[in-house]
Order: structure tokens, then C-alpha cells, then sequence
């Protein structure tokens, strides 16, 4: 596909838009990870007790 | 059951748990459909193939006003019904709505430079969405800036609130002053002043972007909710200790 004298301009928007959104998926599923581990060790921990 | 029994943190998190991937594949298959067709469309008579990028940037900005409504009604359940969701809502649609803002940002950048001459211009629209984001991140500050949830949370509610002027004044803009911004295409009362092989790809791909940004607020308020739940146990084993 010939996106004209433009490409870079039109590339730039939807590569930024892509790695953004991907960066903010995975930061949120690593947070997610991090959250539930901590709340399961100190759920345990108070079990023992 | 009513849909306010929802808005009960263990419930949400039972919900957000089957919602979450299933909306996320729905939001997936939107974008792709909308992005897909969009790529195929006749190029603009006017702008040629740079209207490309109107297939992201147009989503992006009606949800960085979206998102920050979505905070508003939070931040009036919070200092109003002080229900225990409300501020998780907040914290997470500032999370996103500031991200989707930045995005607007960019791609209009992007997107004005070819077309207008200019990366950037301190023009009513374009100043306007600024504010916004600017605000998004002075609540994100807010909350950084205490300790204590609640007591964040009303502060970043007051400043959501007071903020919520802003909305109006970016979507009224176009109308209100002289600006370089186009106005409003696809929401004109009447018809829409744009070609259906344009506007059809612009509507999957903005319901698409619709559903990612549930899902990500969704996600948003487990992790939150999850932090909470760490936090009071923390205070707990602490207190426990103390005795």
C-alpha cells in the first residue's frame, strides 16, 4: 500500500498508539500479578496467626 | 439482580473476572475491523491518505472527554454517596482517560503537521485539550500525594469536579471561537458530514476503543481494589504486632 508523501506522519501515530496501549496492557497485567501475590502472602500470614 | 448489587467490591471482582477477557477479545476484533476497513477506504479528497489517521485520533479524543466524565460521576459518588467503588472508578478512569488524552495528543500532532503546517498551535481546541490532560495529571498527582486512599481520593474528587468545566469548553471550542480544528463531522444533528466508506470504519474502530477502555478501567479497579485489600491487611498484622 502507498500511503503518499505522509507515510512517516500516518506510521508514527498508529506506532506510537500501538506501543503506548501495549505498554499500559502489560504494565496493568504485571500490577496485577504484583497485587494478587502480595494479598495472598500477607492473607496467609495472618492465617498463621 | 439489580445492577447495582454490581457495585459491590467482591461482586466486581467475580465480574471483572469473566468480563475481562471476553470484552477484551470483543474490543480486539473492533479495532481490528474498524482499523482494517479504515485502511481500505478511498483516500480523502482533500487530505489524501493522512485521513488515516483520523481512525485513532477521533476515538482517542471523544474518549479523553469520555474518561473524564466517567470521573466526574465518580468523584460525585465519592464526596456525595462516599460509596466504597466510586474512588476506585476515579483513580482508575484518571489512569486511563490520561493515556487516551496523551494518544489525542500525539496523533494530532502528527496529524496537523501535513495538514496544517504545525505540530502544534495555541488554538482553542488544541489548548482546551491540553487543560485536560494537564488536569488529568494533577489528579494523578493527588492521589500519589497522600497516604491515605480516602483522603486522596476526595481530593482528587473536588479537583475532578471543578475540572469538569473544561469538558464543555473543548467540545464547544470549534463553535465558540475562531479555530484551525475542524468542527464537529460525525455528530452534527441532521446527518453526518462524512462518506459512510469513512464513517463506518470510524465507528467500529471507536466502539472498539470503547470496550478497551472498559476493560482497562475494569482492570484498573481490581488492581486497585486488590492494593487495598493488601493495604488493610498490612494495617492488621501491624496493629496485631503492637498488642
Amino acid at each position: 500500500m502507498n500511503l503518499g508523501a505522509h507515510a512517516f506522519f500516518i506510521l508514527a501515530a498508529y506506532g506510537i498508539a500501538a506501543v503506548t496501549l501495549a505498554a499500559l496492557m502489560i504494565w496493568i497485567a504485571l500490577d496485577y500479578r504484583v497485587q494478587q501475590r502480595r494479598v495472598r502472602e500477607l492473607e496467609e500470614r495472618v492465617r498463621k496467626r | 439482580m439489580p445492577l447495582i448489587d454490581y457495585a459491590n467490591p467482591h461482586r466486581f471482582q467475580r465480574l471483572a473476572a469473566r468480563l475481562i477477557p471476553l470484552l477484551g477479545v470483543v474490543s480486539g476484533t473492533l479495532i481490528v475491523l474498524g482499523l482494517a476497513t479504515g485502511w481500505v477506504a478511498p483516500a480523502d479528497y482533500q487530505q489524501g491518505e493522512m485521513v488515516k489517521v483520523m481512525y485513532i485520533h477521533v476515538p482517542f479524543a471523544w474518549l479523553s472527554l469520555g474518561g473524564y466524565t466517567v470521573m466526574a460521576i465518580s468523584a460525585l459518588g465519592t464526596l456525595v454517596w462516599r460509596h466504597p467503588l466510586a474512588d476506585v472508578s476515579g483513580k482508575a478512569a484518571a489512569q486511563v482517560g490520561a493515556v487516551f488524552c496523551f494518544l489525542c495528543l500525539v496523533t494530532g500532532a502528527l496529524w496537523g503537521r501535513p495538514t496544517w503546517g504545525t505540530y502544534w498551535d495555541w488554538d482553542p481546541r488544541l489548548t482546551s485539550v491540553l487543560v485536560l490532560f494537564l488536569l488529568y495529571l494533577g489528579v494523578l498527582a493527588l492521589w500519589r500525594a497522600f497516604d491515605d486512599p480516602l483522603r486522596a481520593g476526595r481530593a482528587a474528587a473536588i479537583l475532578a469536579l471543578v475540572g469538569f468545566i473544561n469538558v464543555p469548553i473543548v467540545k464547544f471550542s470549534v463553535d465558540w471561537w475562531n479555530s484551525i480544528h475542524q468542527g464537529a463531522s460525525v455528530s452534527k444533528l441532521g446527518a453526518p458530514t462524512i462518506d459512510p466508506s469513512m464513517l463506518y470504519p470510524l465507528l467500529f474502530s471507536a466502539l472498539g476503543f470503547f470496550v478497551l477502555f472498559l476493560v482497562l478501567h475494569m482492570a484498573l479497579m481490581r488492581n486497585e481494589l486488590l492494593r487495598r485489600r493488601a493495604r488493610t491487611l498490612r494495617i492488621l498484622r501491624a496493629a496485631e504486632a503492637e498488642q
